[in-house]
């Protein structure tokens, strides 16, 4: 098999200017009573057509409920308190996913944007031979294609994520984890979405395994050309498959950037902290400094920057204010990229009557 | 040797050996004779104040050592030495016995601690079990101790809540504490990081580390994370298929893999540094246990196998210093397989 290097290739920021969704201010609650608690919070991110864009953070940041409001899944007590998610077809019609009926979005589902889910390897049913599960599916909306066509298509699906079409009669417990992987990811691509999510899409398999699915989720990609979100919490592994990547933290974007400039260069101290975190395999031992504390309690939270606590970087501003996205200051960034951090927020700052104090060296490498 | 040792204790001593270690699974079915291969002749020592790290994907029968060697469950061949006499506990108060001296962490946190229960309550059973009646002042300096050894601090706030009221890493530092309180020589961690946090992951090995460093616990690692084996492990063996494939130290094993599995797996796992080095097109996944492929097990994805691969098993041969790879490319004999660049070879 060759691969035209997808993993690993030169950064391609995707223009703005033909983004396939746009998700914006989407606030996001849990809890009925007087007191929810605010998971997601003001969160914007715009997907451009054809890019890979990587969701990291700790368990608890709000990456999967980002994915699942912005495609209507949030089971109760989730509830959606604002914000937009525009979706634009391929003939550049825009439609908001938050607002259409029932109807509208059974027939959107799956077409414009399909989930893999986490877990997914359980996420198919024991009691029937996976050709069905799929033909299902494809039947589902489209009623007018027939068994025999639906399976049919089901046996291009397979193989094309690379399982012999000769599996459509297998039961789920008869493959392996990787398989059962694939054939969730041969579901999604069944209707030719234009976006797919990925939550956290290879958590449950080894290396080995993992890198054969991210290598065809690349191929794929550069095949057919849809957009991916991939969500995950391991960092070095969005860095090769991530054109861009967006940083959560406490229910807010913390840093959204090229996917090396997140590595080379990060502007975010959490960001800078979780890339420190982990062991590199290879290359000289580097001191590891990890991040101290745990993640703050999403109901308990003051007014200043969520992160200010573990933060090495945090002054008194930092309890005052919760800084917003802006454009890193520092000279020679990427313009597309962005950091919520007072650091690189002067204005902010003195908003509040405060002294700004400089952008550390170790936040602004270049 | 006695349980008490005359001599001085020192770090590098054999604490627990595994000769010999074998499980077969019994298939269910009335007439099955099929078994599940999960381990096969495994060998190896733990030794004082040493971490050794036992890397492997899932299914490969890393966790089945750790379960054999703390002795949840029968071996069906080999022997366990504790200080070199045969470990094997027959009855409760033998078990007692060795599971005072090895004791177990587990992957999941959540799991492994009983949500009902109070972080005193658990401390405090442990404590019982193990050292006999405490109680008032005494107990409670132990406690104290306890989780301050984990870094618990101050153990006043933690020490009634439950374990709902604590995080991820906190409540695995419970878990430390509660097989600390057993003082055991050997401590069997089995993937306890995988289920935290990147963010704390790290705190848990640091933590580990020092018990290693203060308390010259053994420890075995099981993890499916090489490159924490690196970071934080002394030796590191690697398995495959219910076999150990390579060992040697964690460096050398990691930087420069000998077996072509490990290759493989070094190759294969994330590393932004490096985007280019990438066994692209790695095919195949783990072999079926129950009729293990024949030969050496990798041989069905090995790209250098060759017929002698396929009909007979390597043994694990010297592969430089106190290095040991199990793989045919390594031997003298004239039909061996010549091994080269595993990216090279699967590209």
């Amino acid at each position: 098999m060759t691969i035209a290097s997808p993993i690993g290739h030169p950064q391609r920021l995707a223009p703005a200017s033909d983004p396939v969704l746009e998700i914006k201010n989407l606030s996001v609650d849990y809890g009925y009573d007087d007191d929810p608690v605010h998971v997601l919070r003001q969160v914007s991110l715009t997907l451009g057509r054809g890019e890979v864009l990587g969701l990291a953070g700790e368990s608890g940041c709000g990456k999967s409920t980002l994915a699942y409001a912005a495609t209507r899944l949030l089971p109760p007590p989730g509830l959606i308190t604002g914000g937009e998610v525009l979706f634009t077809d391929r003939s550049g019609v825009k439609t908001d996913l938050l607002r259409l009926n029932d109807t509208q979005l059974r027939a959107s589902r799956w077409q414009d944007m399909a989930i893999v889910f986490q877990g997914a390897m359980n996420s198919l049913n024991p009691v029937y031979r996976i050709g069905r599960q799929i033909a299902d599916g494809i039947r589902a909306h489209e009623p007018k294609t027939s068994q025999k066509e639906a399976l049919e298509r089901a046996a291009e699906l397979l193989d094309l994520v690379g399982i012999s079409p000769d599996r459509l009669r297998s039961y789920p417990h008869e493959l392996s984890g990787g398989m059962r992987q694939r054939v969730m990811i041969a579901m999604a691509l069944a209707l030719d979405p234009q976006v797919l999510i990925m939550d956290e899409p290879t958590t449950a398999l080894d290396v080995v395994m993992q890198r054969q699915i991210v290598e065809q989720i690349a191929e794929l990609r550069d095949r057919l050309g849809f957009s991916v979100i991939f969500i995950t919490h391991d960092v070095s592994l969005l860095i090769e498959i991530a054109d861009r990547i967006a940083i959560m933290y406490a229910g807010e974007i913390v840093e959204d950037a090229a996917a090396l400039d997140v590595y080379n260069k990060p502007r975010h101290p959490y960001s800078s902290a979780l890339l420190h975190s982990f062991p590199p395999l290879r290359g000289p031992r580097r001191e590891l400094i990890g991040i101290p504390g745990s993640p703050p309690d999403l109901s308990r939270l003051g007014g200043g920057c969520p992160f200010a606590d573990r933060c090495a970087f945090a002054f008194d501003a930092c309890s005052k204010v919760n800084p917003e996205l802006v454009f890193p200051n520092v000279p020679g960034d990427d313009p597309r990229r962005s950091v919520a951090c007072l650091r690189h927020d002067p204005a902010a700052v003195r908003a509040v009557g405060e002294v700004p104090l400089p952008v550390p060296a170790e936040l602004s490498l270049s | 040797m006695s349980p008490s040792p005359s001599a001085e204790p020192a770090d590098g001593d054999v604490v627990l050996q595994a000769v010999d270690l074998q499980k077969h699974f019994k298939l269910r079915g009335l007439n099955s004779r099929d078994v599940v291969h999960a381990v096969d002749g495994v060998n190896f020592e733990l030794r004082r104040g040493r971490v050794l790290a036992l890397v492997g994907e899932s299914g490969s029968g890393k966790s089945t050592i750790a379960r054999l060697l703390a002795q949840l469950m029968p071996t069906t061949g080999g022997r366990i030495l504790l200080h070199g006499e045969d470990a094997a506990a027959k009855g409760r108060r033998a078990f007692r016995r060795y599971v005072g001296r090895v004791q177990m962490i587990f992957q999941d946190p959540f799991g492994s601690l009983n949500p009902v229960h109070t972080v005193r309550y658990m401390l405090t059973r442990s404590l019982r079990i193990h050292r006999g009646r405490l109680r008032g002042a005494a107990l409670e300096e132990a406690l104290v101790e306890l989780l301050e050894r984990v870094q618990l601090k101050p153990a006043e706030r933690y020490i009634d809540k439950f374990p709902h009221e604590l995080s991820g890493g906190q409540r695995q530092r419970v878990a430390i504490a509660r097989a600390l309180a057993a003082d055991p020589e050997v401590l069997l961690a089995d993937e306890p990081i995988s289920m935290l946090d990147v963010s704390i992951r790290l705190g848990i090995l640091n933590l580990l580390q020092d018990l290693r460093d203060r308390l010259h616990i053994a420890i075995l690692y099981i993890t499916h994370d090489i490159a924490s084996a690196r970071y934080f492990a002394d030796r590191t063996m690697v398995m495959y298929a219910g076999r150990i494939v390579e060992s040697g130290d964690s460096e050398s094993v990691t930087q420069d893999p000998k077996h072509p599995y490990t290759q493989l797996l070094v190759r294969s796992a994330p590393d932004p540094d490096d985007l280019e080095a990438r066994a692209h097109g790695a095919r195949g996944e783990a072999p079926s246990l129950v009729k293990p492929p024949s030969g050496c097990r990798f041989n069905p994805r090995c790209p250098f196998a060759t017929e002698l691969c396929r009909t007979e098993a390597p043994p694990l041969l010297p592969v430089g210093d106190g290095r040991e790879a199990a793989c045919w490319g390594y031997s003298e004999r004239a039909d061996r397989p010549t091994l080269s660049d595993i990216t090279e070879a699967l590209a």
